[in-house]
């Protein structure tokens, strides 16, 4: 099947930095696919490539089978744009946005249900300028997806929102693949990513380092685990350490904390279960998306 | 309309063409903004009814002609003020912000592209031009009694170069200027100059040679003296017309090529 995004060998350049360089991946139809990178990655210059808002300085970007070059008026019919800031006039209502943006489309959705779909109904009235960030983000996601788009990028989402305003919008976006659309991601929360995206693109300094599923991701950083928990009966310590996956063994006051490494979560509940032995309290730190992404960019750091 | 028959059921309402729409929106925004309304309609005809209030513009501007009121020779600077106030001070720093707040950069991921946008501002701007020049005839002709142009072709004429000119150069500022308020710097400090040479403060009769001279090829000038021409019955002196034909030409031109997007 064809892809939704297929870019190959990718290469961007700006006046004195390469922004992009020999980047290359494929989105499939129906996923959420997250590009995520510190700051100055190369992110934006390669979604606004696919965009075709830059022209790329070397290899090639398909969209749904279309060149965003070259066959730009067919790509915009397709393709629903978040832009990272993007304003509207000042004086415009939230209702006159949406039905002007209508207009540019063939066959666009229903503004009204769009409105409401995103919470935004009650603000129809609202001139731009005294909307909240998180409305205006929706806004924007609305003003993306009126075109009825099959594929949508997404660009720092969720940038600037409190954290309900953020998991609001994550349930528009599983929506939306809910609907259909493949979604491109690109964002620098971690969190974002592991919750929203079926795989993950890692980049750095223009280059993907790492491309997975999060999990995926996750697992591959060798990272310590940490248990903690309050025994509810006493416990002896050489009980844990013995077991070779322990490293490390505290106490503070009641509670009592192992660390170790890879399936020291079994083993440690194992030996308590067997010894009858009730963990109040139980929390598991394990490796998540951003440990894994602190990780790569600490190796990439020290490679250059 | 057949074209609905094939459309979606959802979208039951006539689809609009999308220049159509964004004028209609350019222009709810330009009177939503007020500042345009008021500066380029209504201060052109309050002046109007004011100095026609006032008996001594009543009086001819030179014995010599006592068919020509320093009324009548207002008239066409008052258009002119209309033209620069929209042209200098609307323009600019709508466009130039409409760059710096992203509206154009989102308007480039649709398929209607910004172009659009620019047009449409510039249609609303023009029609305003429209709309002021014929209050203002209006107004002077009923309330004071000045006639209306003798040479009305070349009034026209006049008018339309003197209105594309105008817009230009303020699409040429929005080009350059970076920011929405630098664009309204830039076209503030540009309009008074220009205003002087179309004689507002001084009329371009009353200036002395070199001042004439000059103005004559200044854009408001060059319209201000072809349409008082063209009031009084001849038809616009050529080197007015052609300086105005240049700025018409050249204004556009190196905008459209300086245009900075982003």
């Amino acid at each position: 099947m064809q892809a939704a995004i297929e870019v190959e060998h990718l290469h961007k350049r700006y006046a004195h930095t390469v922004a992009v360089r020999d980047l290359s991946f494929r989105v499939e139809r129906g996923e959420i696919f997250g590009i995520v990178g510190p700051n100055g990655a190369g992110k934006t210059t390669t979604v606004e490539c696919i965009e075709g808002l830059r022209s790329p300085d070397g290899g090639h970007i398909s969209v749904l089978g279309l060149d965003p070059g070259r066959d730009r008026a067919e790509l915009r019919e397709v393709l629903g744009v978040q832009l990272q800031s993007a304003d509207l006039p000042d004086k415009l209502r939230v209702g006159e946005a949406l039905r002007l943006y209508s207009s540019f489309y063939s066959r666009p959705a229903d503004w009204r249900d769009l409105l409401e779909a995103l919470g935004l109904t009650e603000k129809e009235k609202t001139p731009f300028s005294r909307l909240s960030g998180g409305q205006r983000q929706r806004l924007s996601i609305a003003l993306a997806l009126v075109g009825q788009p099959e594929v949508v990028v997404l660009d720092e989402l969720t940038t600037g929102l409190d954290p309900q305003a953020r998991r609001d919008t994550w349930a528009i976006v599983e929506d939306m693949r809910a609907r259909g659309a493949t979604v491109l991601l690109v964002t620098h929360f971690m969190e974002e990513a592991e919750r929203l995206c079926d795989r993950v693109a890692v980049v750095d300094a223009g280059r993907i380092v790492a491309l997975d599923t999060p999990a995926a991701l996750a697992a591959a950083v060798d990272a310590e685990q940490r248990i903690s928990f309050r025994p509810a009966t006493p416990l002896d310590d050489r009980l844990l350490t013995d077991l070779h996956e322990v490293t490390g063994l505290q106490r503070h006051g009641e509670t009592v904390i192992v660390t170790g490494t890879g399936n020291v979560v079994n083993a440690v509940t194992s030996v308590l279960a067997t010894h009858g032995i009730v963990a109040r309290q139980l929390r598991v730190d394990q490796a998540n998306l951003e440990d894994a992404f602190v990780a790569m960019m600490k190796r990439n750091d020290d490679d250059r | 309309m057949t074209a609905e028959v094939a459309a979606p059921a959802r979208a039951a309402r006539p689809r609009r063409t999308p220049l159509r729409t964004l004028t209609l929106t350019e222009l709810t925004l330009f009177v939503r903004e007020r500042a345009g309304l008021f500066w380029g309609i209504g201060f052109p005809v309050v002046l109007l009814i004011i100095f026609g209030a006032i008996p001594a513009f009543r009086k001819p501007v030179t014995a010599a002609d006592p068919h020509v009121s320093v009324l009548d020779s207002y008239v066409p600077i008052l258009l002119a003020f209309s033209l620069a106030m929209i042209a200098l001070n609307v323009v600019p720093p709508v466009l130039a912000g409409y760059r710096e707040k992203g509206v154009l950069r989102r308007m480039a991921t649709t398929p209607v592209g910004p172009v659009r946008v620019i047009a449409a501002q510039l249609i609303v701007d023009a029609a305003m031009t429209a709309v002021t020049m014929i209050v203002v005839l209006v107004v002077a002709r009923v309330a004071y009694g000045v006639a209306f142009p003798r040479q009305a072709a070349g009034f026209a004429v006049a008018l339309v170069l003197g209105a594309v000119a105008l817009l230009g150069l303020g699409l040429l500022l929005a080009a350059v200027v970076p920011t929405g308020r630098g664009a309204n710097a830039a076209g503030a400090i540009l309009f008074f100059p220009m205003m002087f040479f179309a004689g507002l403060w001084l009329p371009i009769a009353a200036m002395p040679s070199v001042l004439r001279h000059v103005s004559h090829v200044t854009p408001l000038g060059a319209a201000v003296q072809a349409m008082t021409d063209a009031w009084q019955g001849q038809w616009p002196h050529p080197l007015q017309l052609v300086a105005l034909a240049c700025y018409a030409v050249a204004f556009p031109v190196v905008a459209a090529r300086l245009f900075r997007w982003e």
